[in-house]
């Protein structure tokens, strides 16, 4: 087991900027989440770390050993592809033994192993087949396999899920995360799925066009994003955003968009009463946070909206509602009771909206990270 | 396993887990199926016709070769005779000439599989300047014509004391089944997913490994398809070692039963059953390694 440190990597490929310039520290048995949208440069960072391709500049370490120039074999990782890429040829014993037995162990020790980690896998009955024979989630099973034989310092992971069906994905997530808990290596596991990047992270590192964003735990991300790209890619549905000019009004701040306006109070006001009269200001609300129609007003920021489109969920309905040219979605209760064409008020406490400023795409919520 | 095949193992699921079409009544299928394995009944025959009179024309006395066509044979079975048979056997040129055929015939096949695996290994999976240009050299060596060459080689090889022997027409043959050998085994290579091989790498294995664990397993099938090719192009040739070694006191079957057409006119006891003898050994290759061979010359084809 093995810190992981990336010291301002940079990676080129030509012209393009696939990593730009990223530092961050993985700690020893952390599970890491670097999680963005396709090109961000999350494979390509595991790549560079896993040795598969040579880096531009700055840095990699694995413990305390630079491993900038060392070839994969000796960087003491494990890798699982997102193709699972298991040897077609072999059954899923030799899959499993094919690394310890090019270090040379002994083959009481070898056998050992592939048993103890078939075991933790549940593939004990199927040793003896072929990749070909055996489904989707077996093979990523099998894949998971071949990396904890090796009892690496770190384990990289390139999407493994994404090859799984919708109910799989999710037992498989558990069951990662389980092996976690249980072999407590170091983990660096990338996704473009944000459901997966919170739900097995200790931590999540969020990256765009080659720049690291924000790194943070699920929470931390979830409730105190530190920039608009951050905020609309963590949580699901997606937060609302809503720009317009801040007019100062006594102690409050009024939001105004066309033909509305938002009274904005609370640590949301204050934030974009900082920002001055008249000047832009975004604000992000999450559909989850929002109340139908309530009673009183205090701590509350109020959209008067008209109801388009209303999607049952089961326990949730998700409403896709309009307020000043805007789309509002807003996930609520069925209880409520909301029908299309209905006009009514969606309220979320004030503590909870988001302001940023719309030029630098920053939070300007004082407490949130950068 | 083709590479499409290859790139399932590797991805999705597998075959048993697609449901099956509904089957149509066995009558129907065997009704509709008719004409088309009509047309290839007869063209299948149609091709083993002369294959078949070449047979049965071995097992003919010589007198009756020049009384009657040999499909009359077929009616009088007890004409036939292994008599030719025993006459080439005892005769020591044809038995030589055999060996000296799978003298040429299997290093010359050998040597094309080994380099053109291993040149295709370096196309494919390393990285190197000029690679790319290498390639296109290769493909553009694939137009020259052999019979370009015979003249320049035969001198080159009359400078270097190869002409004549055995090595240089091994030489050629190795020469000239490279280029399409290895653009063969490249194409089938780029079909093998690079992860594969990635993840060989991290899982500690250099390129010597990679090649023989991983590539050279999953290359069987273009491999076999390869060997068969080269074994039957090399085994059929006349036109090089009549060239190289007409007039060599060891001459391959071809050129052997080529000197008795010409020596004694239609010497057709030795000649037929010479002919059959030399068609056995591609036949038993063929058909070994048949399973392979259909399936190696798709998989170079859909990627």
């Amino acid at each position: 087991m093995a810190a992981v440190t990336f010291d301002h990597l940079v990676k080129r490929y030509g012209d393009n900027l696939a990593v730009n310039d990223l530092t961050l520290r993985i700690d020893d048995g952390e599970f890491l989440v670097l999680v963005g949208p396709s090109g961000c440069g999350k494979t390509t960072a595991l790549r560079c770390l896993a040795g598969l391709e040579e880096i531009t500049g700055g840095y990699i370490l694995i413990g305390d050993r630079v491993v900038n120039d060392l070839p994969p074999k000796q960087r003491d990782i494990a890798m699982v592809f997102q193709s699972y890429a298991l040897y077609p040829h072999m059954t899923v014993h030799d899959n499993m033994a094919f690394s310890i037995r090019l270090h040379k162990l002994p083959k009481a020790e070898v056998a050992a192993k592939v048993r103890e980690a078939a075991r933790i896998l549940g593939l004990e009955g199927l040793l003896d087949r072929k990749p070909g024979q055996l489904s989707g989630g077996q093979r990523q099973r099998v894949a998971l396999g071949r990396a904890i034989v090796r009892d690496p310092a770190a384990f990289l992971m390139d999407e493994p899920l994404s090859n799984l069906d919708a109910k799989l994905r999710v037992q498989t997530r558990a069951e990662i995360a389980r092996l976690h808990r249980r072999l407590g290596t170091t983990i660096v596991y990338v996704t473009h799925d944000q459901v997966e990047a919170m739900t097995m992270g200790e931590r999540i590192a969020v990256m765009r066009d080659g720049v690291l964003q924000q790194v943070g735990t699920p929470k931390e991300l979830y409730e105190k994003p530190g920039n608009l790209f951050v905020a609309g890619f963590i949580g699901s549905p997606a937060m609302n955003f809503l720009t317009g000019r801040a007019a100062l009004d006594g102690d409050g701040v009024r939001l105004v968009l066309d033909g509305a306006e938002v009274a904005l109070s609370g640590r949301a006001g204050a934030a974009a009463r900082s920002r001055g009269e008249g000047s832009s200001v975004t604000v992000g609300m999450r559909p989850e946070h929002f109340e139908v129609g309530p009673q009183g007003g205090q701590g509350l920021v109020r959209l008067p909206v008209q109801v388009d489109v209303v999607e049952f969920l089961g326990s949730e309905e998700l409403v896709h509602a309009t307020f000043a040219g805007s789309e509002v979605v807003a996930l609520v209760p069925v209880a409520s009771e909301v029908k299309v064409g209905d006009t009514l008020d969606l309220a979320v406490p004030d503590t909870l909206v988001q302001v940023f400023d719309p030029d630098t795409e920053l939070s300007l919520d004082g407490d949130g990270p950068r | 396993m083709t590479a499409t095949a290859m790139t399932t193992t590797a991805e999705s699921l597998p075959g048993s887990a697609r449901p099956r079409a509904r089957r149509r009544p066995r009558a129907v299928r065997l009704l509709t199926r008719a004409p088309v394995n009509a047309v290839l009944a007869a063209v299948a025959l149609l091709w083993l016709v002369p294959s078949f009179g070449l047979l049965v024309t071995s097992f003919r006395p010589t007198k009756d070769y020049f009384a009657s066509g040999w499909w009359r044979a077929l009616l009088h079975p007890a004409t036939l005779t292994v008599s030719n048979y025993r006459h080439v056997l005892q005769t020591g040129g044809i038995k030589d000439a055999l060996f000296t055929t799978a003298l040429i015939t299997v290093p010359a096949t050998v040597l094309v599989v080994v380099v053109a695996s291993l040149a295709a290994y370096a196309l494919v999976f390393l990285r190197w300047p000029g690679r790319d240009a290498v390639f296109v050299a290769l493909v553009a060596l694939m137009v020259v014509p052999l019979q370009m060459a015979l003249i320049p080689v035969a001198t080159l090889y009359g400078h270097l004391g190869l002409f004549g022997t055995v090595a240089g027409v091994v030489l050629f043959h190795t020469a000239f089944g490279l280029p399409f050998a290895i653009f063969l085994m490249r194409n089938f290579y780029t079909g093998i997913p690079k992860d594969l091989l990635e993840a060989a790498r991290i899982d500690g294995a250099g390129d010597l490994m990679m090649f023989l664990r991983i590539v050279l397993p999953l290359g069987r099938p273009a491999l076999a398809s390869l060997g068969i090719f080269q074994f039957l192009w090399v085994w059929n040739d006349l036109l090089v070692s009549l060239v190289f070694l007409g007039g060599a006191r060891h001459v391959p079957i071809t050129v052997a039963i080529f000197s008795q057409l010409r020596q004694f006119g239609p010497n057709i006891d030795l000649i037929s059953s010479a002919s059959f003898l030399s068609m056995i050994v591609p036949l038993i290759i063929f058909f070994s390694f048949q399973r392979y061979f259909v399936r190696g010359v798709l998989a170079g084809a859909v990627k």
